[in-house]
């Protein structure tokens, strides 16, 4: 399973405040202990800052690659950060977040995957309106991988996020989300599905029950990474679980060494 | 008659929408003033959803069954409401931002201001600084209202107001702001003439700033 992890994100207000004070310590605590909680990439979103989305981007894969060794997943609404942050990245195969299927975002995402022979974060969303039945995302999907695999993406560097909309304003929401990775995984053998898992719980309580459950019904239908908080431990439990459950762990043994190492707890 | 009303507030709030309007026909067939049921019932009701969302006691899904069941009862009274009753407090146009295609909010903040008794007028979502123009010039409303849901988008907003402004409509209209990314600070430096942090308040500034 492969895991980004998304806590050096501007949408939360401690990172947001270190990067107005350019302050390094927060961004350098929390990119230690998603390592240590077992992330495979670290996310870093230096949000929305008009005119320095580059330079902070570009602050934040700095910061982090100087203690931890993990690839960097670079999330940027602004593709000209990301493409100023590639080149000052030193792990091999990073990961972009995110390309779609909007003109603008494709052509100016696709080259620089292309170029540095990163994995990509695909989004099942279009020009128009969101894309919330399972045939709708699966569709966007499907334009997607045709399109990059055609342009040279191969398809093992792809993770299509079919996207979860909160079910607290429709309650098909998930199920349209889960169908739509059984889809595309029976469609496209070989291709990775992602997804995050904060949004489907928007507006209810116990959120982070409903995300963990949700997690365990994506991972039925096959979803193999996920962008998720590592250091959340009943979390990173239910994903051990559910790998060792759907058959991804033998003999159980990732299961075990992380209940031995103290990292997951019934 | 005060206890009709009462029970449509109540099933309003509750979000039951058959009973809602089931309770609506009778009470009309009783003949009870449609325009009261809008005031006392639908209206107290969305408030009273409103002040329970802010507080926390309600969840999302609350404020949709509720919302649903009042747009259901309001279908029922609409064609009744004559004279006074019948003319909208105030016209606003809303849209979610260029760039942006999250709706819920702006759902919400819809359905809220026609129960409230407005005339809204929906542009949809990824609505372009023009589309506002456009909407504004034709359809003169009280009020601009638009949300953006992530922190790319909030910029769209800056872009709209700058081009009412370039327009000259800037005076002719209060412009209400909201959404997530967004606070009262953002709306203050875009010129902003109020944030709304959920539905309720939005409403209730428009309520404000409307005479």
């Amino acid at each position: 399973m492969l895991i980004v992890a998304e806590r050096i994100n501007a949408s939360r207000k401690a990172i947001r405040a270190a990067l107005e004070r350019m302050d390094p310590a927060p961004i350098e605590e929390e990119a230690r202990a998603q390592d240590a909680a077992g992330a495979t990439y670290i996310d870093v979103n230096g949000g929305t800052f008009p005119g320095r989305e580059a330079e902070l981007l570009c602050w934040l894969v700095d910061i982090v690659q100087a203690v931890t060794s993990r690839p960097l997943c670079l999330d940027s609404s602004d593709p000209d950060a990301i493409a100023a942050a590639l080149p000052r990245v030193k792990t091999s195969s990073p990961m972009i977040n995110s390309i779609n299927l909007e003109a603008d975002r494709y052509a100016r995402i696709l080259p620089l995957a292309l170029e540095h022979r990163t994995k990509l974060i695909a989004l099942c969303q279009g020009e128009g309106a969101l894309a919330s039945t399972a045939a709708q995302k699966i569709d966007l999907a499907a334009g997607l991988i045709e399109r990059l695999t055609g342009a040279g993406i191969p398809l093992d560097d792809i993770y299509v996020d079919p996207l979860v909309f909160p079910l607290g304003t429709d309650h098909q929401s998930a199920q349209a989300t889960i169908a739509a990775i059984g889809g595309i995984m029976a469609r496209f053998p070989g291709v990775h599905t992602i997804c995050g898992l904060t949004n489907v719980s928007h507006g209810l309580p116990l959120r982070r029950l409903v995300n963990r459950t949700f997690l365990v019904g994506a991972m039925s239908a096959g979803m193999d990474a996920a962008i998720l908080d590592p250091t959340d431990r009943d979390l990173m439990s239910a994903l051990y679980a559910a790998r060792a459950v759907y058959g991804h762990d033998e003999y159980c043994m990732e299961l075990i060494e992380a209940f031995r190492d103290g990292t997951i707890t019934a | 008659m005060a206890s009709e009303i009462d029970t449509i507030k109540d099933l309003v709030i509750r979000g039951k929408r058959k009973e809602s309007v089931e309770e609506t026909r009778k009470a009309l067939a009783a003949g009870v003033d449609p325009s009261v049921i809008m005031k006392d019932g639908l209206i107290a009701a969305m408030s009273v959803v409103g002040q329970k969302f802010s507080s926390g006691e309600f969840f999302l899904p609350h404020m949709m069954i509720a919302a649903r069941a009042m747009t259901e009862v309001v279908e029922v009274i609409k064609p009744l409401l004559v004279g006074e009753a019948a003319e909208k407090k105030g016209k606003a146009v809303i849209g979610t931002v260029a760039g942006d295609f999250h709706d819920i909010g702006k759902n919400i903040v819809k359905m809220m201001l026609e129960g409230g008794g407005y005339e809204v007028i929906d542009l949809g979502v990824d609505v372009d600084p023009d589309k506002f123009i456009t909407a504004v010039k034709a359809e003169s409303p009280d009020f601009v209202l638009m949300s953006a849901l992530i922190t790319l988008t909030m910029e769209s907003a800056r872009r709209t107001i700058e081009a009412l402004r370039s327009a000259g409509l800037r005076e002719k209209v209060k412009v209400g702001v909201g959404g997530a990314p967004l606070t009262q600070k953002f709306a203050d430096e875009i010129g902003a003439d109020f944030y709304g942090a959920d539905a309720y308040e939005c409403v209730q500034a428009c309520n404000r700033l409307v005479h």
